[in-house]
């Protein structure tokens, strides 16, 4: 009965994506998937986090930004005279910020007068603070000179682009180390308010800091794993094999770049869902449930629980990484500037309770869910609108005004989705076994 | 060396606003803290309630200007706030009905409060945008100076002015007058004192025959009042851009959990800790510092030390210290 009432859920997913494809547009539909198939990874890690170990993380828009910084950093081309001009100074000077941190943290650890200790270290912070922002800004002006119309920043390392993915994965990892190793172990509201402002912190980051990744100026035209459509289109045997199956060579270019993406995409979500159905069923997965079931108990028995709850952060964390990473592979561009916690924080917490929190079925289910709304209430709520205005002028001020809030309208969706979800069946669609 | 001059700079760029901004933190901070408080749960919509607050505000604001009311000197919005408390209270407590209350009944823990909170954040955020759109809207009037820049530099002859805002004036008059009523209320009036029972020890209240319904009842209808004042002050001082007001949500943790989360006078030291730290760190002092130090001392950088894209960094950073030295807050909250 139960596996039947998921078949069945999933087979809706399956049927509303055709439906959009015979409707509206097949290059939909499989935007749909595509960014379906991220959400799911995204909503996964969010799972490992919530529905494993029970820690609420709402800072998922910054690791997923963090992502999208692995791939310019490491798939842009390198732009060898920025780094002439001042690449080196800058890394020196982060170098040297790390250092200071470390002489700090070892000054505060090895001197036992508490004066000593106090004034030692605001010195060392404040003098290391100056130094390093001379160093620092000098760089920054040389290298943010070089083409600043087309470059103005440090490129990257001109790999090919799949690599940035699981180094997505470990840039997203490396600061939730920090953030864990700081705010896990305080009260879960805590939690959620530190993470909430380390992800606006990054965002911060990547929008100013022009030398990294051109700041809101955007990277665009990141390489792609897949062909480019133009490229297709100009095949002679593609462009043949399209007109003997009877599709318009360019609408067959466009939906057959899509479904590499889509193929990629499956693999890592397969992937990461075999991972993390292991990881719950084993008894590594039965200790987090009991940390989160109950914390006193599982401390009693001998279970590191700050410890257990800085791993799993880690690795929730790092998945949100990796899709981050896919999704800006996707775009081929980073737009730090369409970054808001609304979508890619609170939206990926709806998928997690729609679907089922704890439930990794549950969790993809609601992924690919949330996100079919996500896009399709708009047409939706214009097609509804349209009926309920219907009765009014043409150019009357009511309607064009109800007409153009409908893009609004999967906000007000989505908060009443998600208030109906835990009020009438708040273990999600697919509820934990 | 010009040390009254470097005052004036001072405060025309540090002191004023940051008293301003710091008193639209406390006045938010105070809301969140009720309600971690009495309801016991952090609230993530309260940055949504003030835009829903604010808004109303705004909506009735245009009308009266629309039916040729004004204040004189003082914005028309003053005018307008009771309608905008009065609708965010109804709306507030439509919420608490249909929501929250069931979630109480079932004495559910506080995560999932927060993440029901998290709904009518969604909720309230799309109504704000179906309303009045994501734009920036104006609607404040009146006076736009107390004292002028001009004004000032011609009436004391210094080569600095100082400018306070009719916004700015009105902001710190009103925050004051604010906490004065809610601290009269909390301490002197019987409603008051039981709400503080409820939140010191909820079982004994109940025992001592206080309704719980009721104290919840008042607290919303004060979290109301506080976050659409704070809205207003703010959309005033600033502008009113419904987005922003999300983003104030971080401050406002940051203020309300550094002076104690459950304590009001803690929230509003936060308030002005958060606020001042805020600007101080993302000033560029080199004018302060080029009329206070000695010609051969003069700074030749902006003396900033983070760029103001970054202030959200600040009250971050405060969160974090204060979390790691002293979880419950500077003024002792009810956090453990």
């Amino acid at each position: 009965m139960e596996n039947l009432k998921i078949a069945l859920l999933f087979i809706l997913v399956v049927f509303l994506i055709l439906i959009t494809g015979f409707v509206q547009s097949w290059n939909t539909a499989l935007l749909i998937l595509n960014m379906g198939l991220i959400s799911a990874i995204m909503s996964l890690g969010v799972n490992i986090q919530w529905g494993f170990a029970g820690l609420f993380n709402v800072g998922i828009m910054g690791f997923v930004a963090l992502g999208g910084l692995a791939a310019v950093l490491v798939s842009a081309p390198p732009v060898y005279e920025s780094w002439s001009v001042g690449g080196i100074r800058i890394i020196g000077a982060i170098v040297f910020g790390i250092f200071v941190i470390v002489t700090i943290g070892l000054w505060i650890k090895k001197i036992v007068n508490s004066r000593q200790k106090f004034w030692g270290a605001l010195i060392l912070a404040i003098a290391g603070f100056f130094i390093y922002r001379t160093i620092f800004d000098t760089g920054v002006v040389a290298v943010e000179a070089v083409n600043p119309a087309s470059t103005g920043y440090l490129g990257g390392l001109g790999l090919p682009i799949l690599v940035a993915w699981p180094i997505g994965g470990l840039l997203a990892a490396g600061a939730a180390w920090v953030i864990g190793k700081t705010a896990l172990g305080l009260r879960s509201d805590y939690l959620a308010i530190a993470t909430l402002g380390i992800a606006e912190i990054i965002i911060a980051i990547i929008k100013n800091e022009d030398w990294l990744a051109r700041g809101v100026k955007n990277v665009i035209g990141l390489p792609r794993p897949a062909p480019y459509e133009i490229d297709l289109q100009q095949n002679d045997k593609f462009v043949n094999t399209a007109n003997s199956i009877g599709i318009d060579p360019v609408t067959a270019s466009t939906l057959y770049v899509k479904l590499i993406y889509a193929g990629l995409f499956s693999i890592v979500l397969i992937v990461i869902f075999i991972l993390a159905q292991r990881a719950l069923h084993s008894p590594w997965g039965r200790m987090m449930r009991a940390i989160r079931d109950n914390e006193v108990a599982a401390e009693a028995m001998g279970k590191n629980v700050t410890g257990r709850h800085l791993q799993i952060f880690i690795l929730g964390s790092a998945i949100c990484g990796i899709a981050g990473a896919m999704m800006t592979t996707l775009d081929s561009q980073l737009t730090p500037g369409t970054y808001q916690p609304l979508r890619y924080t609170f939206l990926i917490w709806v998928m997690v309770i729609v679907g089922g929190s704890g439930n990794n079925l549950g969790a993809v289910l609601g992924g690919f869910i949330i996100w079919f709304l996500w896009v399709q209430v708009e047409p939706i709520g214009q097609f509804l609108m349209l009926i309920l205005t219907s009765g009014l002028a043409e150019d009357s001020a009511l309607k064009l005004h109800l007409m153009d809030s409908v893009a609004h309208m999967r906000l007000l969706t989505m908060g009443i989705l998600l208030l109906l979800v835990l009020r009438f069946s708040p273990r999600g669609l697919i509820p934990e076994k | 060396m010009d040390l009254l001059n470097a005052l004036i700079v001072f405060s025309n760029f540090v002191f004023i606003p940051a008293l301003a901004y710091g008193s639209q933190l406390a006045l938010g901070a105070l809301g969140v803290t009720l309600i971690y408080g009495i309801l016991r749960f952090s609230n993530f919509a309260h940055g949504d309630t003030m835009a829903f607050g604010a808004m109303m505000t705004v909506l009735a604001t245009w009308w009266l200007q629309g039916m040729g009311v004004s204040l004189g000197p003082f914005p028309t919005a003053i005018l307008a706030l009771p309608f905008g408390i009065v609708v965010c209270s109804l709306f507030i407590l439509a919420t608490d009905r249909v929501v929250y209350r069931f979630y109480r009944k079932q004495k559910a823990k506080p995560v999932i409060l927060v993440i029901v909170s998290m709904g009518i954040m969604f909720i309230m955020n799309g109504l704000v945008r179906f309303i009045i759109g994501p734009n920036d809207q104006r609607f404040a009037d009146g006076e736009r100076f107390i004292i002028s820049v001009r004004e000032f530099k011609q009436l004391t002859g210094l080569r600095e002015g100082l400018a306070f805002k009719t916004t700015q004036g009105i902001t710190i008059i009103t925050a004051v007058l604010v906490v004065l009523i809610l601290f009269w209320f909390l301490n002197k009036t019987r409603t008051g004192k039981s709400m503080r029972a409820y939140s010191d020890n909820e079982d004994l209240a109940l025992l001592s025959g206080i309704n719980p319904e009721k104290v919840v009842t008042v607290t919303w209808l004060i979290v109301a009042a506080l976050a659409t004042v704070a809205g207003t002050l703010y959309g005033l001082d600033k502008s009113f851009k419904p987005f922003v007001y999300f983003q104030l949500l971080l401050p406002i943790f940051a203020s309300a959990i550094v002076g104690g989360l459950g304590n009001p006078i803690g929230a509003i030291a936060g308030g002005f800790i958060v606020a001042f730290s805020e600007v101080t760190i993302t000033y560029a002092w080199k004018k302060v510092l080029k009329y206070s130090l000695p010609e051969s001392f003069e700074p030749t950088s902006l003396m900033q030390l983070l760029s103001t894209d970054y202030k959200f960094a600040v009250s971050f950073v405060i969160l974090v210290v204060v979390l790691l030295f002293r979880p419950t807050g500077l003024f002792r909250g009810k956090a453990f």
